[in-house]
C-alpha cells in the first residue's frame, strides 16, 4: 500500500505538534509496510527521510497541464481573495513573516513553463495563495506519482488532498489535528472554516485526533458521524535522553510550555500562580513559549506583582525544551481547547507531574494526570499546591504517569489508521 | 548688570545589561554586557567626549575665563570610564584645573531614588561628591538630579544636604505664563535656588541642529546669538542645558556641530550684553523672582516633562517596586559585589527602556533602547533582578547560620 501525504512540518522543522505527530505517525505506518510519500513545502534537506520518502513541493516543476488553478478546482478563485487574511500570526509576526520570506518566495504568480514554486513551510505571509498553490503543486505530484491513498494533515493541505483527489480518483482521508474552533474560540475565521469544512465533504473518511475534536467535527461542522474515527495521537520516545542538569536555584519550579495563545489558556496559569505564590512562597514559574499573548501575559504578571517569582523565556527549542523539563517540578497544560496536546506526554516522560485541562484530547488517553477545567483557577491553583506539598501525590502521578505514556505507542495508531486506508480503498 | 548665559552638560552611559536568560538564574551572576559597554563608550569616547573637551580646553584659553561650563558626570560612567577609557577622566581633570568648569552633583547610579528612598538618594548623592572632589578637586555646590526630575520635596531634601542651587526644566505646566529665564526658589525651603532649563533654545541646539526639514536649518552661532539677543531683550538669564553626547554623538561631526560649538563663545561675547556663568556664579549673581511649586515631579523628558518615561506602567512599577523593596536586606549584607551591583541595577535607563509610550516619543526612545520592545527589556531586568534577589537571600541566610553557629558554639562552651 502507497499513501501519498500532505503534511506541512517534519524534523527537525517543527513549530508544534503537527510536525511531532506527521512524524511519528509516518515512521509507524512504515514499520506496518505502508509506503508514504510525503510532500511538504520547503523541504530544507536535513529532514530525516529514514523511513519516508519526502518530495519537496517547491522542486516540482509545473507544466502546462494542470497550470490553470480554476481547472482543478472552482473553490480557487474565491480562496484568492482571502488572501490577506491570516487565521494564525499576529500582525507584527505576519510583518516579520512577510521580511523574512520575501527573498525566498516568488514574487510573480503567473505561471511559465517549468517554473519551480516556493513555499515558505510555515504558516505565511500571502496564506490563502500559498496554499493553493499548494494544491496545484499536488496535482502535478498526483499525475506523476503512482499511489493509493491521499492522506492530508490539517487544513492548510485539505486543498492539496482535493486536487489530489480528482485529479487521480483515489480516495482522500484528512486528519484533523485542531479546527478553526480551538484556534481561534468563536471568533472563527469564516475563510478557514469554510476551507475546513469543504475537506471534510470531500474526505471518503476523516481521522480526529481525539473524541474532543471528533465532536467539534460533527457539531460544528455538521459531518456525519459515520465518517469521523477518532484516532488518538501517540507519542515517539526514540532518541528521547533525559538531561541532567544543575538547578541553580532552590525553589520548586511550576511550567507552561507552548504557544501563549487563547487556545492554550496562559491567563489561567498566571492567575493559578499568583493563588499559589500567596500561600506557598517557595515556588517559581515559568512561561515558556511565545505568542500573540505573551506581552499581555507580562503585563498582567507585573500587575500582579510576581514578576519576581514569574519569568519568561520566550521560545524554546530542542535542547533547551529539554532542560526545561529537567527543571520542572510541576507541568502545566490549562488549554482552553486542545484537540490533543503532546507536550504534558513529553513532561511526563521526563518524571514531571503533570496538571491538564479536562478540555484537551490527551485527557481522554491519560488517567494519571490531574485533570482540572481550564477556567477553575481554584482547582489549578490547588493542584499545583498539592504537587509542590505532598510528596507522595507527585511520586505517585510520575510513576504510574510514565508507564502510561510508554504504553503510547505511534505503531498503534498506525495501526488503526492502516486500517482506515484499507476500509476506504474497499468501497472506492 | 549683565545678562548670563549658563552653559551645562549631562555625561552619563548605562551599564547595558547581557542577555540573561531564565536559565542563568542562580547559576551565573554576571549581569552586563561588557562588550557593549565598551564599544559604545569607547565609541562615544572618540566621536564626542574626548573631541568636545578639547574644543572646550581651547575656547576656554582663547577666551581667558570669560568662557565657563559646567557639567554633571554620573558616577556610573566614572566608573566606565576608568576601566575603558581613563584619557577621558583625564581631559576632565585638565578641564577642571582652568578654573572655569563647574563640577555639579548628582547620583552616583543616575538613579531615580529620588522618587522613592530620601535615604539612598541621599547616600547616592554624598558618595558621587565625593568622587568628585577626589578627581576634580572641587566639592559640588549646586545640584542636578537624574533627568532634571525635581519636585518640592526632593528639592527641600537637596536644600537640607547643603546645596546652594539645582537645576530642572523649565516646564511649561508648571511655569504657565512665568518665564524660565529668572532664578527661582523652592517652595519648602527659599534658601535653594533653581536654575529652569530653556527647552527652546536648548533643544534647538541638541535636537533640532541636524534637521533639514527645520525651516531654521543650516543653525550657525551667528544666527543662534540673534535669538539669543532679541528672544532675551528683558530676561536675565538663559540656561542651556543638553547632553554632552550632543556634541559628535547625536549630532554627528559631519553636521558642523563642532564649528557650531567653536563659535558660539566669540559671537557671544562681541555680539550681546551676555557674559557666561557656572551654576554656583549664578546662584550668587541673581535674585530669585519667586518661589516654584513643583507638588508633583517634573523631568526634561519627553512631551510631558514628567517622570512617566521611567515608572507608571505595570512593567516599571513592578521592576521599581521589586528592586526598592529589597534595599534594605540588601545594606544589611554590606557586601561590595551586591552593592556595586544594587546601585547599577538603579540605573533609570533600565526602566526606561521598558517604556511604551510608544507614540509621542518613540522615536526618541528607539535610539537609547537596545531592546526591540519594553517587554523584552522587562524580561531580561527581571532575570538579572530574581538571581540577584536571591544572592542577597542567600546571602543573608549564610550570614544568619553563621551568627547562629557562634551563638551556638557559645552556648555549648558555657556548658562545658
Amino acid at each position: 500500500m502507497k499513501v501519498l501525504m500532505f503534511g506541512w512540518e517534519f524534523p527537525p522543522h517543527i513549530s508544534g505538534g503537527l510536525g511531532t505527530a506527521c512524524y511519528g505517525l509516518t515512521k509507524g505506518l512504515s514499520n506496518m509496510d505502508v509506503e508514504v510519500l510525503f510532500v511538504m513545502p520547503s523541504a530544507s534537506g536535513d529532514e530525516d527521510e529514514s523511513s519516508i520518502k519526502i518530495i519537496n513541493a517547491s522542486d516540482i516543476a509545473v507544466t502546462e497541464t494542470s497550470k490553470d488553478v480554476r481547472t482543478i478546482l472552482e473553490k480557487v478563485q474565491f480562496l484568492r481573495v482571502g488572501s490577506n487574511l491570516v487565521p494564525y500570526l499576529t500582525p507584527e509576526q505576519f510583518t516579520e513573516m512577510v521580511e523574512k520570506n520575501r527573498k525566498g518566495q516568488v514574487k510573480d504568480f503567473k505561471i511559465s513553463m517549468g517554473q519551480k514554486y516556493k513555499f515558505s513551510g510555515k504558516y505565511g505571509s500571502n496564506l490563502m495563495e500559498e496554499v493553493s498553490r499548494y494544491a496545484m503543486v499536488a496535482a502535478e505530484i498526483a499525475l506523476k506519482n503512482d499511489f493509493d491513498v491521499i492522506h492530508a494533515h490539517d487544513w492548510l493541505t485539505y486543498l492539496a488532498g482535493i486536487a489530489a483527489k480528482r485529479i487521480s480518483g483515489k480516495p482522500l482521508v484528512i486528519h484533523v489535528h485542531a479546527t478553526e474552533f480551538d484556534r481561534s474560540g468563536t471568533n472563527v475565521n469564516s475563510v478557514v472554516f469554510d476551507l475546513e469544512k469543504l475537506g471534510m465533504k470531500e474526505a471518503d473518511k476523516i481521522i480526529a485526533v481525539s473524541n474532543l475534536t471528533r465532536n467539534i467535527i460533527i457539531n460544528k461542522y455538521g459531518i456525519n458521524p459515520n465518517k469521523v474515527v477518532t484516532v488518538h495521537n501517540a507519542v515517539d520516545f526514540q532518541g528521547f535522553e533525559q538531561m541532567d542538569v544543575e538547578r541553580g536555584l532552590d525553589e520548586k519550579i511550576v511550567t507552561f510550555l507552548g504557544r501563549i495563545t487563547y487556545q492554550k489558556g496562559p491567563e489561567y496559569f498566571i492567575e493559578a500562580a499568583a493563588k499559589v505564590l500567596k500561600r506557598y512562597p517557595n515556588v517559581r514559574f515559568v512561561m515558556a513559549g511565545s505568542g500573540d499573548l505573551l506581552n499581555r501575559s507580562i503585563r498582567r504578571v507585573a500587575k500582579l506583582g510576581i514578576a519576581t517569582r514569574f519569568h519568561f523565556t520566550g521560545f524554546l527549542i530542542g535542547e533547551d525544551v529539554k532542560k526545561m523539563f529537567s527543571y520542572s517540578d510541576v507541568y502545566v497544560m490549562p488549554s482552553v481547547s486542545e484537540p490533543f496536546g503532546i507536550s504534558p506526554l513529553e513532561a511526563m516522560r521526563s518524571n514531571v507531574p503533570t496538571i491538564i485541562s479536562k478540555q484537551s484530547g490527551v485527557a481522554e488517553v491519560l488517567q494519571h494526570a490531574i485533570k482540572v477545567d481550564f477556567w477553575d483557577i481554584d482547582a489549578l491553583a490547588d493542584a499545583i499546591f498539592g504537587l509542590l506539598k505532598y510528596p507522595a501525590l507527585s511520586q505517585m502521578v510520575v510513576k504510574n504517569g510514565l508507564e502510561e505514556v510508554n504504553a503510547l505507542r505511534w505503531d498503534n495508531a498506525a495501526f488503526y489508521v492502516k486500517e482506515i486506508y484499507s476500509e476506504v480503498l474497499k468501497s472506492n | 548688570m549683565k545678562k548670563t548665559i549658563c552653559l551645562y552638560f549631562q555625561v552619563h552611559q548605562p551599564d547595558r545589561l547581557r542577555l540573561y536568560r531564565f536559565f542563568d538564574i542562580g547559576k551565573d551572576s554576571w549581569y552586563y554586557d561588557e562588550f557593549a559597554n565598551k564599544t559604545i563608550l569607547r565609541r562615544v569616547a572618540e566621536r564626542c567626549y574626548l573631541p568636545a573637551n578639547e574644543v572646550m580646553l581651547e575656547q576656554i584659553r582663547l577666551h581667558k575665563g570669560a568662557f565657563k561650563i559646567s557639567y554633571s558626570i554620573s558616577g556610573v560612567v566614572l566608573d566606565q570610564f576608568e576601566k575603558y577609557a581613563p584619557e577621558v577622566i583625564e581631559s576632565f581633570k585638565e578641564l577642571a584645573k582652568t578654573g572655569c568648569v563647574e563640577f555639579l552633583a548628582e547620583t552616583y547610579a543616575h538613579s531615580l531614588a529620588s522618587i522613592v528612598s530620601e535615604d539612598e538618594f541621599i547616600a547616592q548623592v554624598k558618595k558621587h561628591s565625593l568622587r568628585i572632589e577626589s578627581l576634580f578637586g572641587q566639592k559640588p555646590k549646586v545640584f542636578r538630579n537624574t533627568e532634571l526630575i525635581y519636585s518640592d520635596t526632593i528639592g527641600a531634601t537637596v536644600a537640607q544636604m547643603g546645596f546652594n542651587g539645582m537645576l530642572t526644566e523649565g516646564a511649561k505646566h508648571i511655569l504657565g505664563w512665568k518665564s524660565p529665564n529668572y532664578i527661582y526658589t523652592n517652595a519648602i525651603n527659599p534658601r535653594l535656588k533653581l536654575l529652569l532649563k530653556n527647552f527652546q533654545l536648548s533643544d534647538d541646539i541638541a535636537f533640532r541642529f541636524s534637521d533639514r526639514s527645520w525651516a531654521n536649518w543650516p543653525l550657525t552661532s551667528e544666527k543662534y546669538v540673534t535669538w539669543l539677543s532679541k528672544s532675551l531683550e528683558k530676561d536675565e538669564i538663559v540656561n542651556l542645558f543638553m547632553d554632552y553626547e550632543t556634541f559628535g554623538e547625536h549630532q554627528q561631526s559631519s553636521t558642523g556641530i563642532f564649528q557650531f560649538l567653536k563659535h558660539l563663545p566669540s559671537a557671544v561675547l562681541s555680539q550681546t550684553d551676555f557674559e557666561f556663568c557656572t551654576p554656583s556664579e549664578v546662584c550668587k549673581k541673581h535674585q530669585p523672582v519667586a518661589p516654584l511649586h513643583v507638588p508633583y515631579a517634573i523631568s526634561w523628558a519627553d512631551e510631558e516633562r514628567d517622570i512617566s518615561a521611567w515608572i507608571g506602567n505595570e512593567l516599571q512599577n513592578e521592576a521599581f517596586g521589586k528592586l526598592y523593596e529589597a534595599r534594605e536586606s540588601v545594606l544589611k549584607t554590606k557586601d561590595t559585589a551586591l552593592l556595586s551591583d544594587f546601585h547599577k541595577l538603579q540605573e533609570s535607563d533600565h526602566f526606561y527602556y521598558m517604556c511604551t509610550k510608544f507614540f509621542s516619543d518613540g522615536a526618541v526612545h528607539k535610539y537609547f533602547n537596545p531592546y526591540d520592545t519594553p517587554y523584552e527589556a522587562f524580561i531580561n531586568y527581571m532575570n538579572v533582578l530574581s538571581d540577584f534577589l536571591v544572592r542577597v537571600e542567600k546571602f543573608s541566610t549564610a550570614d544568619k547560620t553563621k551568627s547562629g553557629t557562634k551563638i551556638a558554639a557559645n552556648k555549648g562552651s558555657k556548658k562545658a
